[in-house]
């Protein structure tokens, strides 16, 4: 069996690896990746949550937030085709057009 | 069971149907020899379909509670005076935004439909977010408002700029979403429900599970950070004014008013309800973000030499201001100052809106023939070539400064006494002081629209009936509101009387 905290730790592990992922990397794409690592790792604690209060409300839950990432997704991977259509790269640091 | 009043649900509804049949209007567009423009008739599609929805919205108004039941879909969504108050102003700021937007999509040409059904597309999914007090159906409305959004600044494909701000709006966003995910879901595993009322409850006997106290911290403060980052207070900014630069001025407007205000109702539905009984907490955060935003918010904005940018960094701004309402919540349970506090949030959006609207509106109908009218150079000398105009932006700027008579001095007034009652004095001074620098930034746009020559002659502006009609609307309800702001004020003591009379009161 399984602990809830020891769950919830590697849960938390996760997203801070999202976290780090995200500001540490500067390819747009794997940005994205730490992004989906974020929304997973919530999706864990969901289901360790319907474990241990033995309700199925939670995986339900987790089932939207896979479908809202799903939805993110598509239209996140769109906007970076088109941006790299238009520069070559995706990398963050050549993104310079806008800046204060 | 799942138990529905159509009543209930029919402005919902209509937004989203009106989406799929702009939608729809847009694909005959393109079928092989009707190739048509058909951004006019989508735009009017879309502002008909608003119109219904807002006319619907107004029933409910005057016939809460009796013509229909408040908790429907088994309580997941909550249409009570508050959340119909906000549905009027969205769909409101949404028709405004489209009344600016003609011009852009005679440009768009063959994105015109789907650009309009974007929009609807986001007033829905901002309507779902202020009708329901559950986090899970929260959250479904705010991404549906978000990934339309998204693609709404991207939507000039082939421009750099927009393409750029779309990428760096969208990866903040969802960087955001992700802490609002994992802070609900935290917070589901202490409350075990995710309706706000229960996660009251379970918070206020933070007895329960070892260690309890924590995670509900823990989610808390991520689902805090998630919204910070949609309301763009300091230090979860830095994307506004990239966004709000690369983005079409329409977009730009319709994000600085309507998803700013969406966010808004949502924070402040969490905090008076779901996350009451942890005021001790979440009140210093407010207090110190309210004085760092408001700060840097107009601090940035000095430096500026495009107004858009300018505009950008003064919403940044404004979210301080609204957020000093927000942080004149008390941490006692009581009806009475709570409502005063969220009847000054209420006002200060609407008159927010209209100004913002109005101030963007007039740098849309400045623009000529594809020139963009952005920076401090242009716009000089063009307060004599336009006088209309140049006196509208003249207005617009005061009540962003908050001068009398305007709305805007008056929107400013109820949200400083409401901290001045809180006993919150130093927060109206650091506010007020603000203000003051503010008016730096806005009265040097009328400084160079009226005091500095034009280099070249300027040409004539050819007359634009929606873009007239939305200046107009602007123009004199912020007048409107600053001379009698009671009409407004009695609506919003209304709508949040419904707002925290649900709230578990001990």
């Amino acid at each position: 069996m399984i602990e809830l905290s020891e769950l919830l730790l590697l849960s938390a592990v996760l997203f801070v690896l999202g976290v780090v992922g995200f500001i540490i990397r500067r390819n747009i794409l794997i940005m994205f990746m730490s992004v989906e690592l974020m929304l997973n790792s919530a999706g864990l604690v969901l289901v360790a949550f319907s474990n241990k209060l033995g309700t199925m409300d939670p995986q339900v839950f987790a089932v939207f937030v896979i479908a809202l990432a799903a939805a993110e997704a598509a239209v996140g991977l769109a906007i970076i085709v088109a941006l790299f259509r238009g520069r070559e790269s995706v990398n963050i640091d050549e993104m310079r057009l806008l800046k204060w | 069971m799942l138990q529905t009043d159509w009543n209930t649900v029919f402005p919902l509804l209509t937004v989203a149907t009106t989406a799929g049949f702009v939608l729809l209007l847009a694909m005959v567009g393109r079928v092989g020899t009707l190739r048509r423009d058909i951004g006019p008739a989508a735009a009017v599609l879309s502002v008909l379909g608003l119109a219904v929805s807002a006319g619907m919205t107004l029933w409910q108004w005057f016939s809460f509670p009796r013509g229909f039941d408040p908790d429907t879909f088994s309580g997941l969504l909550r249409v009570d005076r508050f959340a119909i108050f906000f549905n009027l102003l969205l769909c409101a700021g949404a028709v405004l935004c489209i009344l600016l937007s003609s011009r852009l999509t005679g440009k768009l040409k063959t994105f015109a439909g789907e650009y309009y059904a974007l929009i609807v597309l986001a007033v829905f999914g901002m309507m779902v977010m202020v009708n329901t007090t559950d986090l899970v159906v929260l959250l479904v409305g705010l991404e549906t408002m978000s990934l339309a959004v998204y693609v709404l600044v991207g939507i000039r494909r082939h421009d750099q700029r927009g393409s750029e701000a779309a990428a760096k709006y969208f990866l903040i966003g969802a960087f955001a979403s992700g802490f609002l995910v994992y802070g609900i879901a935290l917070t589901y595993g202490i409350a075990g429900s995710t309706r706000m009322e229960q996660i009251a409850v379970a918070l206020a006997d933070s007895g329960g599970m070892p260690g309890a106290g924590k995670v509900a911290l823990a989610g808390l403060g991520l689902v805090l950070v998630g919204l910070f980052f949609k309301v763009s207070a300091v230090p979860f900014h830095m994307w506004v004014p990239d966004a709000y630069e690369g983005a079409p001025l329409p977009v730009t407007t319709f994000m600085a008013v309507a998803v700013k205000a969406a966010a808004f109702a949502v924070l402040a539905r969490l905090l008076v309800i779901g996350f009451h009984p942890l005021a001790h907490h979440w009140l210093p955060v407010l207090w110190a973000l309210a004085v760092a935003t408001m700060t840097l918010g107009n601090l940035a904005a000095i430096f500026q030499g495009s107004i858009k940018r300018m505009l950008a960094y003064s919403s940044i701004a404004h979210a301080g201001y609204l957020l000093v309402a927000l942080a004149s919540l008390s941490p006692e349970p009581g009806l009475a100052v709570q409502q005063r506090v969220l009847l000054s949030l209420l006002y200060y959006l609407v008159v927010y809106t209209l100004m913002n609207v109005g101030a963007f509106g007039v740098l849309i109908y400045l623009e000529r023939g594809g020139r963009p009218m952005e920076t401090l150079e242009q716009v000089r000398g063009t307060g004599y070539g336009y006088p209309v105009l140049g006196a509208a932006m003249a207005v617009f700027m005061f009540s962003l400064a908050g001068i009398p008579p305007t709305g805007g001095f008056m929107g400013k007034f109820y949200v400083f006494t409401a901290a001045i009652d809180r006993g919150l004095v130093w927060l109206a001074v650091i506010g007020v002081l603000n203000s003051a620098v503010s008016a730096y930034y806005y009265l040097r746009v009328t400084v160079q629209m009226y005091m500095r020559e034009s280099e070249k002659s300027l040409p004539r502006i050819p007359f634009s009936i929606p873009l007239a009609l939305a200046l107009t609307v602007c123009f004199l309800g912020i007048f409107y509101l600053g001379v009698s702001p009671a009409g407004l004020l009695e609506a919003a003591g209304r709508a949040v009387e419904q707002a925290t009379g649900m709230v578990i009161l001990k």
